[in-house]
């Protein structure tokens, strides 16, 4: 049963875009991604508007007290076998908002992560090579 | 009978996380209620642990779309404080950034207007063209976003003479196609229906909430720090300010658009009379004082204000940025409207909450603490400082 799910995923996952505490930057590649330049809907790759319809989430921002508890509601949300791609620098290490009383953590410490994807804001390139890698992976 | 339409915090309309209640009866949308936080990142407590040189690439971090006005009025703050004049070609660089990142930004909005309204057409449109503008800022200045192209005295990298046939090139592309979206989304029958009559902010509505940039001279407010305290090169070249009576949501459209070809013409016009010399000026010190930086973002007026002891940090950084402004006046705008026309009426001021988050504590509708009250817990934390550390 899991390897029927794992091959349906790998074909053209869904994705949900959560944006804990995000710049914004991250969240517009993405959206970049899915345009005309690039435009890896040819692929079946698609944004949800409902975690319950996701494959895949692309999480973008640092994680703070107040989107935590929100994040890990999307997380149990999603139907599993799920992918977590951590989009960003900030979602991998906290980056520049390490010292702030507000920042609560890398995702790792909270929900298992599959890829990193670091750079601030990462390529769009990079975000697809990342998705990929987490295709791969399966 | 009302009920309660909730918005967010994770809504596939939004980029952000923020919470909206809209209150409705029916259709109608009678009230409605902000509630924001999600994007509290402590900015102002982390400034006050760097150095005056890495405060703009912190500040640069508020916002994605605005990474070039929060860095802008940042070191214009700075060299406020450090009394130092900018070197000329600075000057003109900066404003070419900036006005290139309204270009930017206006282009984004405009792409997501059209996804709002369920017009995708505009927004594959719109976003085709703006990539070759985020080509052109990683030709400059080497990275799509996030540019780094501000410095305490000046400007980071320079515009090489090489590079103008690039920049002109493409602001001639960019004349061709901002006409014809303004054509296609000012003359499209199904946007103006959409557009016309909706979210009205009267006048009076937009003095009473001191709205800023292009949400106030859509409804005929016209103010803008360019205009009204020139800085750097917008007092050297000629433009127009753009201001529209109406109020709705195409009025503020239209004031996006026109506002993109007095963009072209502001770069054309530095790029032309670009002076030579050297592009910054060194800062030896900051002395001891204070010193506040204003500049016109692509959403309304950015306010930095920080304050030095003669050290090598800042002891308070302070941040206002424009859509603190907007997005109360959502509240007039949206009562009265259809719940599909909601969304859009929400995302018309432009919102950037990662530039808005404060923290406010909400109890039973109402803020818990008021002014006074925040004045004295924070004596009752000095306090308690003082009694810790026995001073």
């Amino acid at each position: 049963m899991t390897n029927a799910k794992l091959w349906g995923l790998k074909k053209s996952p869904w994705v949900f875009h959560v944006a804990a505490a995000s710049c914004n930057n991250c969240d517009i590649e993405i959206l970049d991604v899915i345009t005309p330049r690039w435009d890896v809907e040819r692929f079946g790759i698609v944004l949800v508007g409902s975690p319950r319809h996701a494959d895949a989430l692309l999480v973008t921002g640092v994680l703070n007290r107040k989107s935590l508890p929100r994040v890990i509601h999307v997380y149990e949300q999603t139907p599993k076998p799920c992918l977590v791609i951590a989009v960003g620098s900030c979602t991998c290490d906290n980056h520049i908002f390490r010292p702030s009383y507000n920042a609560v953590g890398p995702y790792d410490k909270h929900i298992p992560v599959d890829v990193y994807i670091p750079g601030c804001p990462p390529k769009p390139e990079a975000i697809i090579s990342g998705v990929v890698k987490a295709l791969k992976r399966l | 009978m009302k009920r309660i339409v909730p918005i967010g915090p994770y809504h596939p309309l939004q980029e952000e996380p923020e919470f909206f209640k809209l209150i409705v009866e029916g259709e109608k949308v009678i009230d409605l209620e902000i509630n924001i936080g999600y994007n509290h990142r402590g900015h102002e407590f982390i400034a006050q642990k760097l150095t005056w040189d890495q405060i703009p690439f912190l500040v640069e971090r508020i916002c994605g779309i605005c990474s070039d006005s929060h860095p802008y009025a940042c070191v214009m703050a700075i060299e406020d404080a450090a009394h130092i004049e900018v070197p000329l070609r600075a000057q003109y660089i900066r404003t070419i950034i900036g006005e290139l990142e309204r270009i930017h930004s206006h282009y984004l909005w405009l792409g997501l207007a059209g996804h709002f309204i369920g017009y995708n057409t505009v927004w594959m449109w719109v976003w085709r063209y703006r990539e070759p503008l985020l080509d052109l800022f990683e030709l400059i200045m080497g990275n799509r976003n996030h540019y780094a192209i501000n410095k305490a005295g000046g400007a980071r990298r320079d515009i090489l003479p090489e590079d103008y046939p690039k920049i002109e090139k493409y602001l001639d592309l960019l004349e061709e196609k901002n006409t014809m979206f303004t054509k296609a989304v000012l003359d499209d029958p199904v946007i103006r229906a959409r557009l016309e009559g909706v979210g009205i902010l009267s006048r009076e509505d937009a003095v009473a909430y001191a709205v800023l940039g292009p949400t106030a001279r859509g409804s005929g407010y016209a103010i803008d720090v360019r205009k009204d305290e020139p800085y750097d090169a917008y007092d050297k070249i000629s433009w127009d300010m753009i201001v529209c009576e109406e109020g709705d949501v195409l009025a503020k459209a239209k004031v996006r658009l026109l506002e993109c070809f007095e963009s072209i013409k502001i770069v054309r016009q530095c790029l032309k009379n670009m002076p030579d010399g050297p592009i910054e000026n060194r800062v030896e010190e900051i002395p001891a004082g204070e010193g506040i930086g204003r500049h016109e973002a692509p959403r309304g007026e950015v306010f930095h204000y920080v304050r030095s002891d003669g050290s090598n940090y800042p002891i308070r950084h302070k941040i206002r940025a424009p859509s603190f402004m907007n997005i109360p006046s959502n509240e007039v705008a949206v009562r009265g409207y259809s719940i599909a026309d909601a969304a859009l009426v929400l995302a018309a001021v432009d919102p950037c909450y990662c530039c808005t988050e404060r923290t406010v504590v909400y109890e039973d509708r109402k803020p818990k603490y008021s002014g006074a009250d925040l004045l004295r817990l924070s004596w009752q934390k000095t306090e308690t400082l003082r009694r810790r550390y026995k001073r």
